[in-house]
């Protein structure tokens, strides 16, 4: 017996001695993958795309992040540990000690009070696309160099994800008071990685950083970039040229790599952080007309559209403004209840049709404007011309490339009926979401133009709210009157399909294709 | 008897131009027998096609060639067929107006770059030696990437216009070369001698008379028109969605599942195929039957 117990125990040891081993991070070699296109600069704080984190995240550091692997918890990157005020309305961080910037100067809190300030007040000259998410901040302070303290004008209840969003690259205070468009042109950063050369049209390269903070990491020597999208990336990685493609993959693509691949395909899948939406233009006749706008949204089958184009689209789920599955958001008992997701879809058009004629707009025809990147936007654009077909409204679709389409969208006086729009975060956090529903005036990310204080009042209210409860009873109210307005409609939400080569290890995936991209924990096998 | 009733002239009888040309270039017979086949079946599209081309059936998405679907369906569930004939409606009227257009133009320019000779020749075919530099799916490309979309009648003029301008300089050259020899010729100097405006001459006396070139070309340029326009929406440029366009239908999903549904890109492909090597047989055979020095 004694025997057995001892053999029981020396195999335990043994197959935990082989899974350590099989699962320990092996050092070197240079990670090859695809980006879809490239950025226009190289400053995080005026980006808001794939294109851009994806080859210039690893350079940089961020106070707080996600951990992809136990996605949505925070940890620290810069920081090291932090404190929140019970009255929420002071953040004070312990920063890292001992971390360098790649030009060899040393990092401090004046790094970060630098790139707080210029992301919530950037200077002439200078975008910031995060302004508003930072408004609560009241002032930032440095009482030492390894302490910083924000002080909010209110509690915010996003305001520690906020600290740990990907956008906020930590730029060195000195570079930016010598100029602070240093990091439009410049990449110079805390992260894992040194810049090498962007050859436009080709490729991003990346070096590892010796003196990077944390021990043992990265483990790679380096990354490679390429720029390609469409039949050529699928070929390439397919091929084993590259080993991934961080943004996602359609399952036809997915059946096809995986068919390739065999063995050496690893498949992740994931919700998504990222859904169609249809705005209309309410400044323009006759979606002004909330009955009009109210029957596009009623006669839309979303149900039956998720079950269909989850075959042949990156969509899956029906949701409200908030993802489903995000614990704040609207449960599928309650979603049914709202107008344009009851599962009697004959009863919605029948209302739908009752709408238009009560609204003089039996035999509507409009344009539907859209964006002529063909995953999803060209499906889930087929899918809403067919549903609106079925009660009679004739659509022409206008199909553009990215910048006519968004300034179709943004321009002053816009002169689109109807356009598809995303809504992409990098987290599942109503302050980012709600955005796109606030009044023309408080959000630039509002193409619709409608003004509506009662949806403002009610953002205001949840945003400051830090009981849960009252904060998801704000929320209800908020999807309630958003829903029955229809100033900006969801479609379906995304379901991300990742596929990388099985040599790839220690990558990921999470709701958000801008999370987790550091490359730190990356390693090839 | 008398002499003038023995002597009976017997008038060769002469067939129907069309007859002739049948019998004579057989091949460009057939090649507008499909032509005319494929403009009927256009034309009475909703009359000839079982399916809506528009209408999406998720419960039939991906379906293969059967009797319910002739030409299986798409990702969208749409009827392939229904699609094509729809998409010969899309084919014919981008090709037919973007060479009327482009030939057109190209052909006036042509007579008046030869009438006037000289540095005004010079400096017109300079201007059409430059766009002549730019492959056709190049400068359609641009001209369409500029002007966007601008739909009238259903119909996305720019498109027409993006497709039509690479044609321009093409026939600008040829008929320039037949107006060149028509310029030497004594009657339009009589016609000069007149005192006829040079608007007159031109138009009067000039154009009718290098109709034969510039139909020959407007008839090839058709097939280089619907090739361009299914290129161009096969690059996302041209039509689109749910507009059924063959170029469109070999784009989009179909890159996607051709594997799944290879009938997806072989039905939308021989539609292409087949119209082009139409219209180049008609246009070819068109060329001899109108060269007087090939006639027998």
């Amino acid at each position: 017996m004694k025997t057995l117990r001892v053999f029981a125990g020396f195999l335990l040891a043994l197959l935990s001695i082989c899974a350590w081993s099989a699962a320990a991070p092996v050092d070197g070699g240079v990670l090859k993958f695809a980006v879809g296109a490239e950025p226009p600069n190289y400053d995080c704080h005026a980006q808001s795309s794939f294109a851009f984190i994806h080859p210039v995240r690893p350079h940089y550091s961020t106070l707080l992040k996600f951990d992809a692997a136990n996605y949505p918890k925070i940890i620290g990157d810069l920081a090291d540990s932090w404190t929140v005020a019970k009255d929420g309305l002071t953040y004070t961080f312990k920063l890292r000690k001992g971390v360098k910037f790649h030009d060899g100067s040393t990092f401090s809190s004046e790094d970060i009070k630098a790139t707080y300030e210029r992301i919530r007040k950037p200077p002439p000259g200078v975008l910031s696309l995060r302004e508003e998410g930072y408004a609560d901040i009241s002032g930032i302070e440095t009482p030492d160099p390894s302490t910083v303290v924000f002080r909010l004008k209110k509690p915010n209840a996003s305001m520690l994800a906020n600290f740990a969003s990907p956008w906020d690259c930590v730029y060195s205070a000195a570079k930016l008071k010598q100029d602070p468009r240093f990091p439009e042109r410049n990449i110079m950063g805390t992260g894992p990685f040194t810049f090498v050369e962007h050859v436009a049209g080709s490729h991003w390269t990346g070096k590892k950083f010796d003196g990077y903070f944390e021990k043992g990491k990265p483990h790679l020597n380096g990354y490679i970039a390429l720029f390609v999208a469409g039949a050529p990336m699928v070929n390439a990685l397919a091929a084993g040229e590259i080993m991934a493609e961080f943004r996602g993959h359609s399952p036809a693509d997915r059946d096809r790599l995986v068919k390739a691949l065999g063995d050496r395909a690893v498949v992740q899948e994931s919700p998504w952080v990222c859904s169609l939406v249809v705005t209309f233009n309410t400044k323009k006749k006759p979606f002004d007309d909330q009955r009009v706008r109210k029957a596009l949204s009623l006669s839309i089958d979303r149900w039956g559209g998720a079950q269909a184009l989850q075959k042949i689209a990156l969509v899956r789920h029906v949701g409200g403004l908030l993802r489903p599955g995000y614990d704040l958001a609207l449960s599928e008992a309650d979603l049914v209840k709202m107008p344009g997701f009851s599962k009697d879809i004959s009863t919605s058009r029948a209302e739908a049709k009752k709408l238009l004629a009560d609204a003089g707009q039996p035999n509507l025809t409009f344009t539907l404007t859209n964006r002529n990147v063909p995953m999803p936007y060209t499906p889930v654009g087929v899918f809403l011309i067919d549903q609106w077909r079925q009660i009679g409204v004739n659509v022409r679709h206008e199909q553009l490339e990215t910048k006519l389409y968004l300034a179709a969208q943004q321009k002053d006086s816009p002169t689109f009926d109807a356009a598809v729009d995303f809504n992409c975060d990098y987290m599942d956090e109503a302050n980012l979401q709600l955005q796109k529903y606030l009044s023309h005036d408080k959000s630039a990310i509002n193409y619709a133009g409608q003004t509506d204080r009662v949806l403002d009042d009610l953002y205001d209210k949840q945003s400051g709210e830090l009981d849960r409860k009252k904060r998801i009873g704000l929320l209800r109210e908020f999807e309630k009157r958003a829903l029955e307005q229809n100033y900006t409609i969801p479609t379906i939400w995304w379901h991300r399909i990742v596929i990388t080569n099985s040599k790839l290890k220690g990558w990921h995936i999470t709701p958000s294709h801008y999370v987790g991209q550091d490359l730190a924990d990356v390693w090839l096998d | 008897m008398s002499i003038a009733s023995a002597i009976t002239y017997k008038i060769p009888r002469r067939r129907h131009p069309a007859v002739q040309f049948m019998l004579h270039q057989p091949l460009g017979a057939a090649g507008l027998l499909f032509i005319v086949a494929m403009a009927f079946a256009a034309i009475f599209a909703p009359w000839v096609t079982p399916y809506d081309p528009l209408t999406v059936d998720y419960a039939g998405m991906l379906a293969a060639p059967s009797w319910q679907h002739w030409m299986g369906t798409d990702s969208f569930g749409r009827d392939v067929f229904s699609r094509i004939i729809y998409g010969a409606r899309t084919a014919l009227a981008v090709g037919f107006l973007a060479s009327l257009a482009g030939s057109t133009l190209g052909a006036i320019i042509g007579v008046i770059s030869a009438y006037f000779g000289g540095k005004i020749d010079l400096l017109i075919q300079g201007i059409m030696d430059v766009l002549l530099s730019f492959p056709i799916i190049v400068l359609a490309l641009v001209v369409v990437a500029m002007l966007g979309q601008k739909i009238i009648l259903g119909v996305d003029v720019n498109l027409i216009i993006a497709i039509g301008i690479p044609m321009v300089p093409r026939v600008s050259r040829v008929v320039r070369a037949s107006a060149l020899a028509i310029r030497e010729l004594p009657y339009i100097d009589a016609a000069r001698a007149a005192g006829f405006s040079n608007t007159r001459i031109i138009f009067r006396h000039m154009v009718p008379n290098v109709v034969a070139p510039y139909l020959i070309m407007l008839t090839a340029y058709v097939a280089q028109a619907i090739l361009s326009e299914a290129s161009l929406s096969f690059l996302g440029l041209g039509v689109t969605e749910p507009t059924a366009s063959w170029g469109l239908m070999l784009s989009g999903s179909a890159a996607d599942f051709y594997q799944q549904a290879p009938w997806m890109i072989v039905f939308p492909g021989l539609a292409i195929s087949l119209a082009v090597f139409a219209f180049n047989l008609f246009g070819d055979s068109l060329r001899d039957w109108l060269d007087p020095k090939i006639k027998i």
